[in-house]
């Protein structure tokens, strides 16, 4: 009967939504995570950033950059060799809910330490301490600061705080153009719509190292973001752990490494010195 | 044939020498547009250092949006199943799981508003109507923030739960799209000829029984072209995906877009893949207007729960326009909204029937 | 609530580059597909190919997309900037992209329209002696128009809705779900009172131009 063949196909078609739903998202340039790799051994997972170039982007496969680099030297440190490291991608907005829901065991993912985050989770380090800078387009010589930025146009991703810090904080009378994310906002600046892009000079010095030639770091830093590894709350023991990791790799020169490796090609100055620690709670 | 001759007469000799001129003068123009943009993402518009009409000016800039290497990774494999091919597969995961829950969605919420009680017909409608008078924007945004709304108003500490991008897009798409839906339904059933339920009763049958067995399964069969054409708005929202990082085609195309810094070619290969799904999706809901048309004995003509743009009236005759059939659905996604919006005259439910509906995006 | 509506300011301000955006884009799609429509059932075959092609590509076209070629390809790439200030120039290239995309909807609509008018109407006029175009401006437009005011406020009502997609796609434009977003994100009032009030805010413009269109198209019906 055709009103039973509509209700069971109905029928069938959620039971589909659900099996569908069940599967979850797709990794798009992921590993697939989730899965062990079947080598039997324990396996630790990271989230990183997958869209952040020099710190974490993903390479058709493995994400790879400066947080990725630093990340793995911890694992390695905490005993899981680089195979036993399964990639997750963490966007800004799910950081702490993957730490609570223990889908992540750690994140280095450009992951400021501050005290409402500090509520939640626990951090280890910080392993870089970044700071607010500007890039211009190379051939720019007019801004040198956040005063010459008067009058111009400044592109700022949607949801971030950085050029309020201009505009309103340091009272600077800047225009705005607000854009989806920073690879928009360097498309902008390339193009000359915008002016400057300013955000963390780890970030911008990334999307800088892709094209070296055609952007300027003003290394004119300002304020601090220090960068620490996220952790379930109440992993004092690991948290200690890492913080000797981070030590030893600023001490054997691994970061400053790490760090040349991501953003030699381009004018950024980075900070050469071990980051002072805190103490873990 | 006809299609093209119903609104001029076979040009003569002077009306071809004007066709002729029209067709040059759009050449021209076209010729223009296309050359402004091709320069334009070259790079060799407004900074070029070459007189225009130079070789150098026209030769492809490896700076530019059209050197080879801009779209050298859509060649590579790796580019396809790292990006494409995962980002096509959340598209289509958000856009299927969000048809079905909207289908339920929209019977569920449809036959409630032609309930005989009005403690669930007034809810149903007060639930449609709000659902398709805001932006699917603001409910995806609004899903996003459900963790904060929970700790304020519940003191529930936030990370206790928390909403997913692809939750938060199928939440938004379900409930606009199924509330338009709802409104489809309605239509549908109010354009099957009252007989039918009344004949049904005076069988013996319940209202459910009637509702579920006469009623709904004629209101879907005639409804079928309106219901594909909304699924096709609801395909090219789950776009809006992007905006969360919801990993789907468009947002997989930014990151190769960032990665490869050739966004010109990410997009216009990201329209092509766009452009052919639906208009796949959309021949169908053409074949299946057809099919049904063809079947002639549906009670519940689509043309009478449609008023306004109906198409063409059996034995009337309308005008056939180029490339459409005459009974095409014709207006794509406010295919839905005719349909929905002109009650048929015999609707027996007071309800506002012209709410806000709307294509989405 | 009160924390809402303490800051009412910035809602009012959301909304009023939302009504904007909306009648402007309004306006500019209206023209656009007219002379979509046009072109669509003109003697020209090349005008008619064009016509087609622009409408099935960019109604099958994510506005998203369409939004954001207009915000990186042809502001920022092309470099063509409309205004001084970045705010109306984002508003204007938010404005085009609207239109552009909005205007297939009232070509489709009208295209459906026209398909109501009676063959033997065009043939008389025909007969008469009237040209392509004075069939077009005098018997068929206004009647197809006529037709299909019940749709064409349906897309006036979704362009209202999808004036928001213009907040995030490369252009930024500070309508109201952005500002709805910034508070959000601010934390300046309670998510759910926010959410509630610019869910207000929509239904007051979309809500009445619903019924006012549902009563237009039965005042001006074309009775057959």
């Amino acid at each position: 009967m055709r009103a039973r063949r509509i209700n069971s196909a109905l029928g069938g078609a959620a039971v589909l939504a659900l099996a569908l739903t069940a599967c979850g998202t797709a990794d798009v340039g992921g590993t697939g995570s989730g899965d062990d790799n079947g080598d039997g051994g324990d396996t630790i997972t990271i989230g990183v950033k997958y869209d952040q170039p020099g710190l974490g982007l993903d390479e058709g496969g493995t994400p790879v950059g400066f947080d990725v680099d630093v990340a793995t030297y911890i694992a390695e440190e905490l005993g899981y060799s680089a195979d036993q490291i399964e990639w997750t991608e963490a966007a800004s907005a799910n950081r702490e809910s993957f730490l609570q829901q223990g889908t992540v065991d750690m994140i280095a993912a450009t992951y400021s330490i501050t005290d409402e985050r500090r509520d939640v989770v626990d951090f280890a380090g910080p392993y870089y301490v970044a700071q607010q800078d500007i890039l211009t387009q190379a051939g720019d010589s007019d801004i040198n600061g956040p005063d010459d930025l008067e009058g111009k146009v400044l592109c700022s991703a949607s949801g971030s705080r950085s050029a309020h810090n201009i505009t309103e904080d340091m009272g600077i009378d800047a225009e705005l153009r607000e854009a989806g994310n920073y690879s928009e906002c360097l498309e902008l600046l390339n193009n000359g719509t915008v002016d400057a892009v300013t955000t963390d000079n780890t970030i911008l010095a990334g999307f800088a190292a892709q094209n070296p030639d055609d952007f300027r770091m003003v290394n004119n830093p300002f304020g601090e973001e220090r960068y620490g590894v996220g952790l379930p709350a109440g992993s004092t023991e690991r948290c200690e752990e890492i913080n000797e990791a981070i030590t030893k790799m600023w001490e054997d020169g691994s970061a400053t490494e790490y760090l040349n490796s991501a953003f030699g090609e381009t004018d950024f100055a980075f900070e050469e010195s071990t980051p002072e620690l805190d103490a873990c709670a | 044939m006809s299609a093209q001759t119903v609104l001029f007469d076979v040009p003569g000799p002077r009306a071809r020498v004007r066709n002729t001129l029209y067709t040059v003068l759009t050449v021209f123009l076209a010729l223009i547009g296309t050359a402004v943009l091709y320069l334009g993402f070259n790079r060799t518009l407004s900074e070029r250092e070459s007189p225009l009409f130079s070789a150098q000016t026209w030769a492809v800039n490896p700076q530019g949006q059209w050197a080879a290497d801009k779209w050298e990774p859509f060649l590579r494999p790796d580019t396809w199943t790292g990006y494409v091919i995962p980002g096509l597969q959340n598209t289509l995961t958000a856009a299927l799981t969000a048809s079905v829950l909207a289908v339920v969605f929209g019977l569920v919420f449809g036959v409630g508003r032609l309930s005989e009680h009005w403690w669930i017909r007034v809810p149903s409608g007060a639930i449609v109507e709000f659902f398709r008078g805001i932006p699917l924007l603001m409910l995806i945004f609004f899903t996003m923030a459900l963790p904060i709304v929970a700790w304020q108003l519940f003191d529930i500490p936030t990370g206790t739960f928390q909403v997913s991008a692809l939750v938060a897009v199928v939440t938004g798409l379900t409930l606009y799209n199924g509330s338009v839906l709802a409104e489809v339904f309605r239509a549908g059933i109010n354009a099957v000829p009252p007989g039918q339920g009344e004949a049904a009763q005076s069988i013996g049958m319940t209202r459910t029984q009637t509702l579920w067995t006469i009623l709904i399964p004629q209101a879907v069969t005639s409804m079928m072209p309106a219901i594909v054409a909304q699924l096709v708005v609801l395909l090219k929202d789950s776009a809006l995906g992007y905006i969360i990082a919801f990993p789907e085609l468009l947002r997989s195309f930014t990151l190769i877009a960032t990665r490869e810094s050739n966004v010109i070619p990410a997009a216009i290969i990201c329209a092509l893949i766009y452009i052919v799904i639906n208009v796949s999706l959309s021949r169908v809901a053409i074949w299946l207007e057809r099919r049904n048309s063809g079947r002639g004995r549906s009670s519940a003509r689509p043309a009478a729960a449609n008023g306004a743009p109906a198409p063409v009236r059996e034995g009337a005759g309308g005008l056939p326009t180029p490339s459409g059939t005459a009974a095409e659905p014709g207006v794509g996604d406010t295919a839905t909204e005719s349909r929905t919006e002109e009650e048929p005259g015999d609707g027996d439910d007071p309800g506002p029937g012209k709410g806000p509906g709307g294509s989405g995006t | 609530m009160e924390a809402f509506l303490s800051n009412i300011d910035r809602v009012v301000d959301g909304f009023s580059w939302t009504v904007r955006l909306t009648l402007f884009s309004a306006l500019f799609s209206f023209i656009l597909g007219i002379l979509l429509t046009a072109m669509r059932v003109s003697p020209v075959p090349l005008l008619r190919g064009l016509s087609t092609t622009y409408v099935e590509g960019v109604r099958n076209t994510p506005l998203t997309l369409v939004l954001l070629f207009c915000g990186l390809g042809l502001n920022s790439a092309l470099g063509l900037s409309l205004a001084d200030s970045v705010a109306l120039d984002v508003f204007w290239w938010g404005v085009i992209g609207l239109s552009a995309y909005t205007a297939c909807f009232v070509s489709e609509s009208l295209r459906s329209g026209i398909n109501t008018i009676p063959l033997g109407q065009v043939e008389a006029a025909r007969s008469l002696g009237l040209t392509f175009t004075q069939n077009l401006r005098l018997i068929v437009i206004p009647q197809a128009l006529r037709t299909v005011v019940g749709p064409l406020g349906s897309v006036l009502i979704a362009l209202t809705k999808n004036t928001t997609v213009a907040s995030v796609a490369g252009l930024g434009v500070q309508e109201a779900s952005r500002e709805m977003k910034l508070m959000f994100d601010q934390g300046v009032a309670p998510v759910l009172p926010t959410f509630v009030g610019f869910a207000i805010g929509f239904l007051i413009l979309t809500l009445p131009m619903g019924y006012f269109f549902g009563w237009l198209s039965k005042r001006v019906a074309v009775v057959r």
